[in-house]
């Protein structure tokens, strides 16, 4: 690979500046534009009918289409107003749940995204026997249905694990906190995690390594100071993604979170809004996007990483 | 290479060290706020009550503690029931922490397997309770529970709430479902009258079909992953009118077989409603509309009657814009109304309805104060008046009822000649909430005959 | 219940401190013992935290759940290979089976294929981030949004005087025909649910493979164009060869996404009119039926499948690393 990046450099001589611009030219074409356009806009159109849905009362949601406000507007920030701002008495209102779900998400996002990078680290990189087989173990975990964790996650972080007489984990007390949750998201993150930086991991020059390992780093400093900085783009693409399932997850955050209302995120509270019985669907429509404007945010601010990153074997053939 | 090492020591000591004070702060927040009594506002921190608050007493004493009650009721009428119980909070210093979820009861079984069971959970079936109750994390009701329960509640609703004879379950609120939903303003420029026996609820149907444009019934069966349930709904209030009490309990006990020549029968009769296309249209297109869709018709006036469970009124008002009026209301817009699923006669009067039950996981004192105080008379007038709410309860004062439709339900319950509750919530969960649903759902979806589901419901019914 | 904002967040603050800071240590100390304590404390840093997580929370309950698919209902009886046979032979679970089918085959091929259509078509692109933005808008929204989406797309209104609020509805009518009970018709429901996943799924491969197109030095693709090689052809010859691992990759991570998604089944039909996936039926034995024999058979049905998976990786890498 350090042969393709050196190809990249050496060959500027080879060709002008008027032609590289021919062929940049050649490749912006209008069409590939316009059809990519028309690709996106059909892309959104649902979406847009929740949004524009999310603005009319309740009655007009449940008897038209979406499509006929453009010819009878009937709008309303009600919706809005009732998710985000009004409380009651005993609850608190919407913002106070984007505080946990970022308390939830940034430490779950963080977290198994360093293990795993030492993971991929280790297993792109260490020579020993047995190496594939654990590679392919950690990657069938992939397909686990976390549910099927949920109780003996619970039973451990709730009483600790003994067997007969010998307590291994004593009761740690750290039901109601967020530490469970984050727990077991970094669990659940782990297996694609190490998977996808694995991936990324093993196309770092051969030659990057050795010229460190011939310098006298060891392993700890070579990760520190090579293989880490390298893998920046590919842990901030990852990032993306991981904030993302965090932030939109349900199941983790209600099982784990308990009984304790103080740390539900977003998510859940969300849920909750849809009336026992199901009714107030308006409320849900304003209350989701509310909630998808944080990832949105945080995919914006992350994209560059994008273009540089996830070399996930693209420059090998 | 030597400096940055410095710093980077430097740093991980200061990180450590800050982290280090950060928590100790922490615990000591956290031991002060368990410590120093609740925060609803209690005008004393140790034993006794606030001023006022004579009607406590038998709770005082327990200033300070919390206990968590669990349930599916979210959204606004559970903040109805957070306002229920702020004097009780503020008079005994106890924090009630109502905590729900939809996902009750997929949720409930993970935390009690889990070791993180709440207090007190409000069980929306006996069924869930008995399965609950085998694995041995409950506590019966203590003694105090049991001789409020056994002085205000039906032997009926007793024996729903014990298991092998002991009381787990007190018996919190009701709901009945032998409704049907219609607007008396349709009603009346139609000349149409409110049926009082089975045979006028059908030529009611013949007329409004002959005489004008209005579907006579709509039925909605869609219900997310627990679609079919209303199909089940008919069946049992059927099974009421065409059987009788006793042929019920032996259904829900699989002491006579599902596909029993009676079942047989009382589906049959179901079908000539559901099943013609006549009276509700488009018939597979049930199994798609959901339960709240279905009542849709009542409101916009294009169909007469849908029969569902009172707590159809509050998804109407929100959903759809309409308004709950007494029957004989006919000038208010989108108003709508209930009248009684009629029995076979006139003197007829079965009773369908569910009830919520509440549960102990905990035999603490404060836990069982709470338990006790939800038994009271007291506590059910108050919580009727505020909204959409009644209960069984002998000492609930109907006039406290908050709204006619409640109103009609608790007078219904207290009337009944025959009361059962919702069997599909009794029987075991592979059918209650797995093979009855899905089979009454292909019932109308695939046109399957009635043979064929009662043999598939049959089939299904677990060996032990 | 705001007053727990403060401690709130001091534990999350300590909680990042601390990580932060015991790795911080870790390395310091590490990088000042000998080079053969190295060789062994490598193992323990940077395998050990990892395998000990995944031991905890996904292999012992992987054995467990494995365990517990030869057991009856509550877990307390041996039954043999009683579940399995039941899944294979009740007629309801072989539409399952076969519906997972379906789903595994239709989702990676099509969110792949649309993925590295708009990867290729936006390669080059202006504004290309806020085209590529509304493709992947579906993975940031929720699944409980997206369902809400798709619900107002497969509506169908069964009395004809009323107006339809589904979108798809309203288009055939408005073509002039009539249209279905959209979810009720087997099995064109199975496709409109997938289309759901597809549209989700296709911005993550999206995403992946544009990065993965734009690390393709210019200059390779110059000298094909210099060749002569048309634009078709550069893409088949060029483009696509030289990302093939991240294609492999992709479809590998949706086809494992696709067999665990059960939510968008479990809300918009509930599993039923033949819809249902072995995620979804899974969910339904365990937690509804409370039978954790037959859940456990379907999870570990989930893990049998992916086994040609592996397999594929498993010759991918042992390629690629002989190339190296």
């Amino acid at each position: 690979m350090a042969d393709t990046l050196k190809t990249k450099s050496d060959s500027q001589p080879l060709l002008t500046q008027r032609s590289k611009r021919k062929v940049k030219d050649a490749f912006a074409s209008p069409f590939a534009s316009a059809l990519a356009i028309v690709i996106a806009v059909l892309w959104s159109i649902p979406t847009f009918g929740l949004l524009v849905s999310s603005f009319r009362p309740a009655e007009l949601i449940n008897t038209t289409g979406w499509w006929t406000a453009f010819a009878n507007p009937e709008f309303t920030f009600d919706n809005y107003t009732s998710v985000l701002i009004e409380g009651t008495s005993t609850v608190p209102p919407l913002w106070y749940y984007f505080f946990n779900s970022f308390a939830i998400t940034l430490p779950a996002a963080i977290f198994p995204l360093v293990l795993a990078t030492f993971a991929a680290y280790a297993l792109a990189w260490f020579d020993f026997k047995g190496r594939e087989f654990l590679f392919f173990a950690i990657f069938t975990l992939q397909v686990i249905p976390l549910q099927m964790s949920l109780i003996p996650l619970l039973q451990l972080f709730a009483r600790g694990v003994t067997i007969g007489d010998v307590t291994i984990i004593p009761d740690l007390g750290i039901t109601g906190t967020y530490i469970p949750i984050w727990i077991a998201h970094t669990i659940f993150a782990l297996p694609l995690a190490t998977f996808l930086l694995h991936n990324f991991l093993r196309q770092i020059p051969r030659e990057l390594v050795e010229a460190a390992r011939v310098d006298g780093a060891g392993w700890f400093t070579l990760f520190r100071r090579v293989v880490f900085p390298l893998s920046i783009p590919a842990i901030a693409s990852f990032a993306i993604f991981q904030f993302l399932w965090v932030w939109n997850d349900l199941l983790v955050g209600l099982t784990f979170g308990g009984g304790s209302q103080d740390i539900l995120p977003l998510t859940v509270r969300l849920a909750e809004m849809v009336g026992t019985r199901g009714s107030g669907l308006e409320a849900l429509m304003a209350g989701a996007f509310i909630s998808m404007i944080v990832p949105l945010i945080v995919f914006f601010a992350l994209q560059r990483y994008f273009v540089r990153g996830l070399l996930a074997g693209s420059v090998k053939g | 290479m030597a400096v940055i090492r410095r710093r980077g020591t430097a740093f991980a000591g200061i990180a450590l060290a800050s982290a280090l004070v950060l928590s100790g702060c922490a615990a000591a927040e956290e031991e002060t706020t368990a410590d120093g009594g609740s925060d609803s506002g209690s005008s004393d921190s140790g034993d006794g009550l606030a001023a006022g608050c004579e009607a406590y007493e038998d709770y005082a004493g327990l200033s300070g503690t919390e206990v968590e009650m669990y349930s599916t009721i979210v959204g606004t009428e559970a903040d109805a029931f957070r306002e229920s119980f702020l004097e009780f909070e503020d008079c005994t210093g106890i924090t009630i922490n109502w905590n729900g979820s939809q996902d009750f009861e997929a949720q409930l079984p993970v935390r009690v397997a889990g070791g993180t069971a709440p207090d007190l959970a409000l069980f929306p079936q006996p069924g869930l309770l008995a399965a609950m109750q085998e694995t041995g994390e409950m506590v019966s009701a203590p003694q105090s529970v049991a001789d409020s329960v056994a002085a205000n509640f039906t032997p009926d609703w007793q024996a729903y709430g014990s298991i092998d004879g002991e009381l787990y379950g007190a018996p919190f609120g009701a709901n009945v479902k032998s409704f049907v939903w219609f607007s008396p303003s349709v009603f009346e420029a139609n000349g149409w009258e409110i049926p009082t026996t089975w045979p006028e609820l059908l030529d009611l149907s013949d007329t409004v079909l002959e005489t004008s444009d209005i579907q006579p019934w709509c039925v909605g069966f869609g219900s997310g992953e627990a679609t079919g349930w209303v199909g089940t709904d008919w069946m049992e209030d059927l099974m009421l009118r065409f059987q009788d009490g006793e042929t019920y309990d032996q259904w829900v006990d699989h002491e006579i077989a599902f596909n029993d020549p009676k079942v047989a029968e009382v589906l049959a009769e179901a079908g000539k409603i559901i099943k013609n296309p006549d009276y509700v249209g488009n018939v597979s297109a049930i199994a798609t509309t959901t339960f709240q869709d279905g009542g849709a018709g009542v409101v916009d006036g294009t169909c007469a009657m849908h029969r569902q469970a009172s707590f159809f009124g509050g998804i109407a008002v929100n959903d759809f814009g309409a308004t709950i009026v007494e029957p004989d209301d006919t000038t208010t817009e989108n108003g709508i109304s209930t009248f009684y699923f009629p029995g076979l006669t006139a003197d007829d009067r079965p009773a369908l309805g569910g009830g919520e039950f509440i549960g102990a996981f905990s035999d603490a004192p404060e836990v069982e104060a709470v338990m006790l105080y939800l038994t009271s008379a007291d506590y059910h007038n108050t919580r009727a008046s505020l909204n959409n709410w009644f209960s069984a309860h002998q000492g609930l004062d109907t006039a406290n009822i908050a709204d006619p439709v409640n109103s009609l339900g608790a007078e219904i319950l207290q009337n009944a000649t025959v009361f059962r509750f919702d069997a599909s919530d009794v029987m075991p969960a592979e059918v209650g909430a797995g093979s009855f649903w899905r089979e009454m759902t292909a019932w109308v979806a695939e046109d399957k005959s009635d043979e064929a589901v009662l043999d598939a419901i049959e089939a299904s019914w677990p060996a032990s | 219940m705001i007053d727990s904002i403060g401690p709130n967040l001091v534990i999350l603050v300590v909680g990042l401190l601390v990580f932060a800071a015991v790795f911080f240590l870790i390395f310091l100390l590490a990088e000042r013992t000998s080079v053969k304590t190295q060789e062994v404390l490598r193992y323990a840093v940077f395998l050990g935290p990892a395998l000990l997580l995944l031991a905890i929370g996904l292999l012992y309950p992987a054995g467990r759940t494995i365990y517990l698919s030869f057991m009856n209902k509550s877990g307390q009886e041996f039954v043999g290979l009683e579940n399995y046979i039941w899944a294979f032979t009740t007629p309801e679970i072989q539409i399952v089976i076969r519906n997972t089918f379906i789903w595994v085959i239709v989702v990676p091929v099509f969110a792949t294929i649309f993925g590295l259509a708009m990867a290729y078509l936006t390669d080059r692109m202006k504004f290309a981030s806020v085209v590529k933005s509304l493709v992947f808008l579906p993975m940031a929204i929720s699944m409980v949004g997206a369902s809400i989406i798709w619900r107002f797309v497969y509506t169908f209104q069964p009395d004809e005087e009323k107006a339809e609020i589904g979108l798809l509805s309203a288009i055939v009518e408005a073509f002039g025909g009539e249209p279905n009970n959209w979810l009720l018709d087997a099995p064109l429901n199975t496709f409109l649910l997938i289309a759901v996943m597809v549209w989700i799924q296709t911005g993550f491969s999206m995403v992946v493979l544009s990065a993965a197109m734009k690390a393709i030095p210019d200059d390779i693709q110059e000298a094909a164009m210099l060749d002569g090689a048309g634009q078709l052809k550069r893409f088949f010859q060029v483009t696509i060869p030289m990302i093939r691992a991240s294609i492999v990759v992709v479809i590998t991570t949706t086809l494992i996404g696709t067999l665990k998604v059960f939510d968008i089944v479990r809300t918009m039909t509930g599993g039923n009119f033949s819809t249902s996936v072995v995620a979804n039926e899974m969910y339904t034995q365990a937690f509804r039926q409370l039978n954790y024999g037959t859940g456990s058979t379907l999870a570990v049905l989930l893990l049998i499948a992916i086994i040609p998976l592996i397999w594929y990786n498993i010759r991918q890498l042992r390629l690629e690393r002989t190339e190296r």
